[in-house]
């Protein structure tokens, strides 16, 4: 790991996040790629593949509900992480905060409904 | 015209005003933003010529180009372009970051703390390893009664060691691989559309209740909102406490930062990916660390008025010593300086159409200044861009941040005023290390005295909150008890 790298290295396969987990953080790339994958009846369907710079695992932080995917390294990633009452106690002293991330859900239903539009044309 | 610039015009009642609002400097320092008397007594001041609103148009001056005035042009341009209000933003600075030594440097121990580098991955803005020198992980304390190793409590590097400028005095062109923190923040406002005119500004005046700057090299400009973020340490500060009366400049006191050149090998081996910090009985000495970086190892001293002695006592002690090879003099390194900090936040600092952020303003005691002007910068910037920018805008939506702050650094004052009184008191001493060890070498422990240590110096969180924590009484009772059981004289010694 570079000395100026911050975060935490993980290794290709490693798990970041595990679907049905609690979660009290969420997370930043800041190298490297990960998959995010969610399990169907037994099988690991991938949803994503996210990049430096974006985020994962801020569903949890806003919702009471258990990680709803998993997230492992797609080869070496360095991620940094976010807690959660660092993160809500920042939001509400400064809602501006929050923008950036309304902003990174509004791209992702975006997204979906283009994924789902497509489906819709294929059938 | 803005009748309150005429202080020298010879009016009577233009000197009746300028006397009142000087009144709290000379008789006593005032925490609270000044009457409305000297809106009463010029009423046309008010309004000016216009709106106190940021439109189509609009134009913004912000002097200084460190974090605050860097942070402030970036919100300030992304939320005006959410708003879709077009605005010219620029910035006034003659210092070029990209230049080594004192020219380009913002004189600073350099430290991004914890908070800091999560808020700024959550805005989107990530610390490039171009320009963060070092990740640290860890802090090591050091006391007169022993040293332990404080973890990160995620064993995550979330502590960013970097420099303000390009790098010291005496740094090889060859050893220059990282950009100035300073420098890549300007970048981010730049990128957002800011202007960077490279100038000194040299005077203020008012126009039409606006303010106007004018430049060493000539340049006038009128603007609808003024941003002074030049620090403490700048000469301009006197510039405004001279044309804005009401405002008072924060209360500072000396402090030591030098460079030392000890290359990468020597930096892994002796201070690793740790901060070394220092509680000391040195008198006047509040704290001292010591941070690694890519090349050099930053020492900074902070307390009251700290001199040449007091640099000396502390290069030369023992524990410091063997944080460096035995080859490298403690005597100070060519790349040293002695800024001023803040040790009380500015009175009033804001105006109609001007407002003061960062160190010119309000910041942290000791800590965080960065993450401080961050604060300050985006509450401004906030206020500007959603509210207005009179003085009752600043009033209602920036005060109360910088209020907050400074009621903080109040409680941060007791706090260190405490750990003075442990530094003198090797019990107690024995303790608080017994404690932290214990805690670090049993993972299953509930880390309280790391975590309050932790969260003391690395500015992680409030005062008020480490305050809070160390007032439970289950921290008080394991503090007593093994204050007691480190004095006991057959298990001194016999620490994890």
């Amino acid at each position: 790991m570079e000395a100026g790298g911050l975060g935490k290295v993980y290794q290709d396969g490693e798990i970041i996040v595990r679907q049905g987990e609690v979660g009290n953080a969420m997370y930043v790339i800041q190298s490297g790629k990960v998959e995010v994958v969610e399990d169907v009846d037994g099988k690991s369907v991938p949803l994503a593949v996210l990049a430096e710079n974006d985020f994962f695992g801020e569903m949890a932080l806003f919702e009471d509900q258990v990680r709803s995917a998993t997230v492992r390294a797609l080869g070496t990633v360095r991620v940094l992480t976010v807690d959660k009452k660092t993160l809500l106690r920042r939001i509400q002293q400064d809602p501006a905060l929050a923008f950036r991330m309304l902003e990174h859900l509004c791209h992702r239903v975006r997204k979906l409904d283009s994924e789902l539009g497509k489906i819709s044309t294929a059938r | 015209m803005r009748r309150l610039t005429g202080v020298n015009s010879g009016s009577w009642l233009t000197n009746v005003s300028a006397v009142l609002s000087r009144l709290p400097s000379t008789f006593f320092r005032s925490r609270r933003p000044e009457s409305d008397l000297s809106r009463q007594l010029f009423p046309e001041a008010e309004n000016g010529n216009g709106k106190f609103k940021l439109e189509n148009g609009s134009r913004i001056g912000v002097i200084g180009s460190g974090p605050a005035g860097s942070f402030f042009s970036h919100f300030l341009l992304d939320m005006t372009q959410r708003l879709d209000i077009d605005v010219g933003l620029d910035i006034y600075d003659p210092r070029d970051f990209a230049v080594t030594g004192p020219t380009g440097c913002n004189m600073c121990g350099g430290i991004i703390s914890e908070s800091l580098v999560q808020m700024l991955a959550a805005e989107g803005i990530n610390l490039p390893t171009t320009v963060v020198q070092r990740g640290i992980d860890s802090y090591m304390l050091h006391t007169d009664m022993g040293s332990v190793r404080i973890d990160t409590p995620l064993h995550e590097k979330r502590i960013a060691a970097i420099h303000r400028g390009t790098g010291p005095r005496d740094i090889d062109a060859k050893d220059i691989k990282w950009f100035s923190f300073d420098r890549f923040l300007q970048g981010l406002a730049v990128d957002k559309g800011a202007r960077l005119v490279r100038d000194r500004v040299d005077a203020i005046s008012w126009q039409d209740g606006r303010p106007r700057i004018k430049t060493r090299r000539g340049l006038e400009q009128d603007y609808d909102l003024l941003a002074v973020a030049v620090g403490v340490n700048s000469p301009s500060l006197k510039l405004f406490q001279e044309t804005i009366p009401q405002y008072q400049a924060p209360q500072s006191t000396k402090t030591f930062i030098c460079e030392y050149k000890l290359g990468p090998k020597t930096l892994e081996k002796y201070l690793g990916d740790s901060m070394h910090v220092f509680l000391l009985n040195l008198p006047r000495l509040e704290f001292a660390a010591i941070i690694p970086k890519g090349e050099y190892a930053t020492v900074c001293l902070l307390g009251e008025e700290i001199d040449k002695p007091l640099i000396k006592s502390f290069l030369e002690s023992p524990l410091v010593r063997k944080c460096f090879p035995p080859e490298v003099s403690p005597e100070p390194p060519p790349c040293h300086c002695s800024p001023r900090i803040n040790t009380y936040g500015a009175v009033q600092p804001f105006g109609d159409r001007v407002v003061f952020i960062g160190d010119s303003g309000v910041t942290r005691l000791f800590k965080d200044g960065i993450g401080a002007a961050y604060r300050t910068a985006k509450a401004a910037a906030e206020t500007a861009a959603f509210a207005g920018v009179s003085r009752e805008d600043f009033r209602a939506h920036y005060w109360p941040k910088c209020r907050d702050i400074d009621f903080d650094n109040k409680i941060g004052k007791a706090i260190f005023a405490l750990t003075r009184q442990w530094q003198k008191r090797p019990r107690d001493l024995r303790g608080i290390v017994r404690m932290v060890a214990l805690e670090q070498a049993n993972k299953k422990r509930a880390p309280h005295m790391s975590m309050v240590l932790w969260d003391l110096f690395t500015g992680s969180a409030t005062y008020g909150e480490i305050l809070w924590r160390a007032l439970h009484p289950g921290f008080l009772s394991r503090l007593v008890w093994n204050v007691i059981v480190a004095n006991v004289p057959l298990r001194r010694g016999k620490l994890p």
